[in-house]
């Protein structure tokens, strides 16, 4: 169809009295529009943005200083999740212990196996999740940890300030030093 | 031929027709991805915006031009700026941003665009003694009373999180506790609690 008909009509002999007559070919030559028509296609799907941003809500509690309004947090539901620097997330349950027994480190990948085990082993009344973004810790961190809490359909998490107390035992940890007291666990590799 | 060239063109209408031109950033944010699914709102937000190096922006987006002005207006007279009416005019154009103190925010709205640009912003302290922050969602919310206000954080990956904090300490002094964070989309991980969710119950848990 795209060809130039360029034999003019004059396919079939005609008898010797009859007139060649010149006829015109109603085909247009289309491949310089196809060509076009696919440039355009290029450009468009290079430019455009299929996936629009999303939004995730985040819904804060007021911040009280009466004690009558503040909710406890039964120790044994209570999972700890600390957001350290390079990717780290270190984590302990219930309570810390003086010793830093308790204070384990993993990493985005793998803080998902802590947190299921931690809902399946716990009355889902008592399953609170209390994240402490370190100050090492990125936006990034937080988002993952905030989604994984949805992933995982945690219902009740915190977010609150890492205690002093905290705060030494990863820098500690990060800074590689062997810790004294604690089963001394490697820094974790970064996620990516 | 005649096929190929009736799809091409019809790819070709679908693109244009679905293709929506990104606006030009000024600022450039890389942001987290999450499985939220619910898209970003694009009318009467009040976005703070986070860079990689933590420094805090605030902007308005550019159909809710009165509050725009309701805003520049009562900054400009509670912390008595002294902006003339150009000023104003810079902080009601199209795609602006703040992105300085209240210290330096007449020469900064006296620059154009293109001198926004080049400039080193020092962004706008979030720090628990002065959270000017704080001083702009307020004036955002007066402005948007009436019309729902819609708060965006987006922030970029390498943020810090004190610049995070900073930001929510800035909302929580307003009472404000709901906002949300633009992320980009992502796919759930199988297996977990909300895939099956999802996916309804018959599925077999992948355990």
């Amino acid at each position: 169809m795209a060809e130039m008909d360029t034999s003019g009509g004059g396919g079939h002999k005609k008898g010797p009295g009859v007139k060649k007559s010149k006829k015109l070919s109603t085909r247009v030559d289309l491949t310089p529009m196809v060509d076009l028509g696919f440039l355009l296609i290029t450009f468009f799907i290079f430019t455009t943005t299929m996936s629009q941003p999303t939004a995730m809500k985040l819904i804060l509690p007021k911040d009280t200083e009466k004690p009558e309004e503040q909710n406890k947090v039964k120790e044994s539901g209570a999972l700890s999740l600390l957001l350290g620097k390079n990717n780290a997330v270190y984590y302990y349950e219930g309570t810390l212990a003086p010793d830093g027994s308790n204070f384990k480190s993993t990493n985005y990948k793998e803080i998902r196996t802590v947190i299921i085990d931690k809902k399946k082993s716990t009355n889902p009344e008592d399953f609170v999740v209390v994240i402490k973004p370190g100050p090492e810790s990125t936006y990034k961190n937080t988002v993952d940890i905030l989604d994984e809490m949805t992933i995982n359909e945690v219902k009740r998490y915190a977010m609150v300030d890492l205690f002093p107390i905290e705060r030494q035992m990863m820098v500690a940890t990060e800074g590689g030093g062997p810790m004294p007291t604690a089963p001394a666990p490697a820094a974790a590799p970064a996620a990516k | 031929m005649t096929a190929m060239c009736d799809v091409a063109f019809l790819l070709l209408s679908f693109f244009i027709l679905t293709t929506k031109f990104k606006p030009a950033e000024a600022l450039a944010v890389t942001t987290p991805k999450s499985v939220s699914t619910n898209p970003a709102e694009q009318k009467d937000v009040v976005m703070i915006t986070m860079d990689s190096k933590g420094k805090i922006y605030f902007s308005v987006s550019d159909d809710a031009q009165e509050e725009k002005q309701t805003i520049i207006d009562e900054v400009n007279q509670q912390k008595a700026l002294g902006l003339s009416d150009a000023d104003k005019k810079a902080f009601t154009r199209s795609g602006s941003y703040i992105g300085v103190p209240f210290s330096q925010m007449k020469s900064y709205l006296a620059l154009s665009t293109d001198q926004l640009q080049k400039l080193d912003k020092p962004g706008i302290p979030v720090d628990s003694a002065n959270n000017e922050l704080q001083v702009w969602v307020r004036a955002a919310y007066a402005a948007f009373q009436g019309s729902k206000m819609k708060l965006l954080i987006k922030g970029d990956n390498e943020a810090k999180y004190p610049s995070f904090k900073g930001v929510i300490d800035a909302l929580k002094r307003n009472e404000i506790f709901k906002f949300q964070m633009i992320t980009d989309p992502e796919g759930v991980p199988p297996g977990t609690a909300l895939y099956q969710k999802n996916n309804g119950p018959s599925q077999p848990a992948a355990k």
